[in-house]
């Protein structure tokens, strides 16, 4: 693999008394996407709230763009590249579609225009809705608009956190397209519980259970391997 | 599960449409409230409480701005909101005596009061926003999200702020020097009115436009009102948003100064607890605004002003307690308040 784009050695992180993560390592190299698998409650969301510093690592090491970022803050993580879309529509309800957009962007010059005119092309819905307040949009207008505000931004890796969650089959069909779309621009991890989008947006993936990696390999060859789906996932 | 469904330009449209309606029932029970006391009196009478009743709103305004700011939008209860109020009078007015020992005060044409009126305002201003500063960086910041704690601590601050006012000022009232030009009146209609309530009047629109295009037009307010909505997204986004929460209780602490010298120079005195009974009035209009409305405050705080005055001329022992009833009978027609967010 060529020089990881994020890499993390043995992280540990603990909410309250809980133990969550368990010496979590991986690595992840630039381009296309990388997926977090997993059932409800192996740590996947906490392993992205980590990296971002949203958690504070307890313990280990984590490397992004070959800089230490275990003990930096999540401000300081995100302008170093980093972008992150939590779970639940993690989108500003009382700001308009176009607030939220100037929001994110940081630094605004020509090349943020052009990229924000390319992602109102790639979710035109947006573009229909710009004045209006976002807590006003339907359910998968609100995470269109949560992705779109976060690939607004020039950033090197962006941290997606179960985006289909609640939503209706024919939504999650256009949000995995749009996520093809962004995983050709930008290195994505993606933890998603839906098996199939899962698949169709990335090759890479990690399986995670009761705070540790347990599994490392190619989604297509898990599909085939029913005993592990079975015994990690529940599928099958 | 959510549908997933569109959100349609019609939907959307009736919604809008919805929100315009609500709106202007709030400006019509504002109008009946400004309205009613026509019916028990003349004209003239009428409009010399409507421009002073206008003016002291503008004053409660000032104050109740920067509890909006603190207590509607971070959502924290700052009981030391009162001593910031005062702690301003006490600047502004020690500028103003420096003034006086000069001698400049008692001979000041209007743009000379002006000049030194502005110059009290930053003092308050400047010292409310350190004292803002300090307050948050050092105790606030500790107990975000904790109102018990946010309560206790805040009175702490309150007590230790004015036994400070006490020991380098004082106990006892202290005359403020009123620039003279502010004591000069002119009419308008029929009915006297003083410079400086047209000041305060002017002062309070000013504060209220100016909050509002922060707040509305600035990426800076929308970096404040995102932070205030929801943190963890302000925080990955790349803002460092304990800098911004300062910046916004430092904003609210000097707002709260600066009314506490404009009410100084009103009441042409200061006392250690002039704050207490101008908190009360302030915790009434952003209740009655709606938590986190500079709208609402500024509604709520004309709507205090006016209804202070003509009760206190019609019912003078009703003058206080009118109100807590406007805000009783608001809130069981608008429990979140004239602006606040359903």
């Amino acid at each position: 693999m060529s020089d990881p784009i994020l890499s993390l050695d043995a992280v540990h992180t603990h909410i309250g008394r809980h133990h969550i993560l368990q010496g979590v390592s991986f690595s992840v190299a630039s381009g296309g996407a990388t997926i977090l698998l997993g059932r409800n409650g192996a740590g996947k969301s906490t392993v992205l709230k980590t990296i971002m510093g949203l958690f504070p690592a307890s313990g280990g090491k984590i490397v992004f763009k070959g800089q230490a970022v275990e003990r930096k803050k999540t401000h300081e993580i995100a302008r170093m590249g980093m972008g992150y879309v939590p779970e639940d529509r993690a989108v500003l309800f009382n700001l308009t579609v176009e607030e939220n957009f100037c929001l994110s962007m940081i630094v605004e010059n020509e090349k943020t225009h052009e990229r924000l005119n390319e992602v109102l092309e790639l979710f035109p819905a947006l573009k229909k809705f710009w004045k209006t307040r976002a807590g006003l949009l339907s359910g998968g207008q609100k995470q269109m608009l949560a992705i779109a505000r976060v690939f607004v931004c020039d950033h090197s890796l962006l941290l997606i956190d179960e985006p289909s969650k609640g939503l209706a089959p024919i939504i999650v069909d256009q949000l995995g397209e749009s996520l093809l779309r962004i995983k050709d621009k930008t290195k994505v991890i993606l933890v998603e519980q839906n098996f199939n989008l899962a698949r169709q947006v990335g090759s890479d993936c990690f399986i995670l259970d009761d705070g540790r990696v347990v599994h490392h390999g190619l989604i297509q060859d898990l599909a085939e391997d029913k005993a592990l789906m079975k015994k990690y996932l529940g599928i099958g | 599960m959510e549908t997933g469904g569109i959100m349609t330009t019609q939907t959307l449209g009736v919604e809008k449409s919805r929100e315009r309606i609500k709106t202007r029932i709030n400006m019509g029970m504002g109008m009946g409230i400004f309205l009613l006391p026509l019916i028990w009196m003349d004209t003239t009478t009428y409009f010399t409480l409507t421009v002073a009743g206008i003016s002291l709103g503008m004053l409660i305004f000032l104050i109740a701005s920067g509890l909006t700011l603190i207590f509607g939008l971070m959502d924290v209860l700052n009981l030391a909101h009162a001593a910031f109020f005062a702690f301003g009078a006490y600047a502004g007015a020690a500028v103003l005596n420096g003034f006086d020992s000069l001698g400049w005060i008692s001979t000041a044409s209007l743009p000379e009061s002006l000049l030194y009126l502005v110059s009290a305002l930053l003092a308050a201003g400047l010292t409310g926003a350190v004292l803002g500063i300090a307050t948050e960086t050092l105790v606030i910041r500790k107990v975000y999200g904790d109102h018990l704690m946010q309560l206790l601590v805040t009175v702490g601050v309150s007590f230790v702020i004015v036994e400070i006012l006490k020991i380098v000022w004082g106990v006892n009232n202290e005359v403020v020097p009123v620039p003279m030009g502010f004591q000069d009146s002119f009419i308008l209609w029929g009915v006297f009115i003083e410079y400086f309530r047209v000041v305060a009047i002017v002062l309070g629109i000013g504060v209220f436009a100016g909050l509002q295009f922060v707040l509305k037009k600035t990426k800076i307010g929308i970096i404040v009102r995102a932070g205030v909505e929801n943190r963890e997204i302000v925080k990955t986004t790349g803002y460092n948003i304990s800098r911004i929460f300062t910046l916004i209780f430092a904003a609210g602490a000097a707002l709260a100064a600066t009314g506490g010298i404009m009410m100084a120079v009103f009441n042409q005195a200061v006392d250690p607890g002039m704050g207490d009974q101008f908190l009360i009035f302030a915790l009434i209009v952003v209740i009655i605004g709606g938590m986190g409305s500079v709208t609402g405050s500024f509604i709520g705080a004309v709507m205090v002003g006016l209804s202070f005055n003509y009760v206190a001329y019609l019912i003078p022992k009703m003058a206080l307690g009118v109100n807590f009833m406007i805000m009783a009978v608001i809130l069981l027609i608008r429990p979140k308040g004239l602006f606040g967010k359903e």
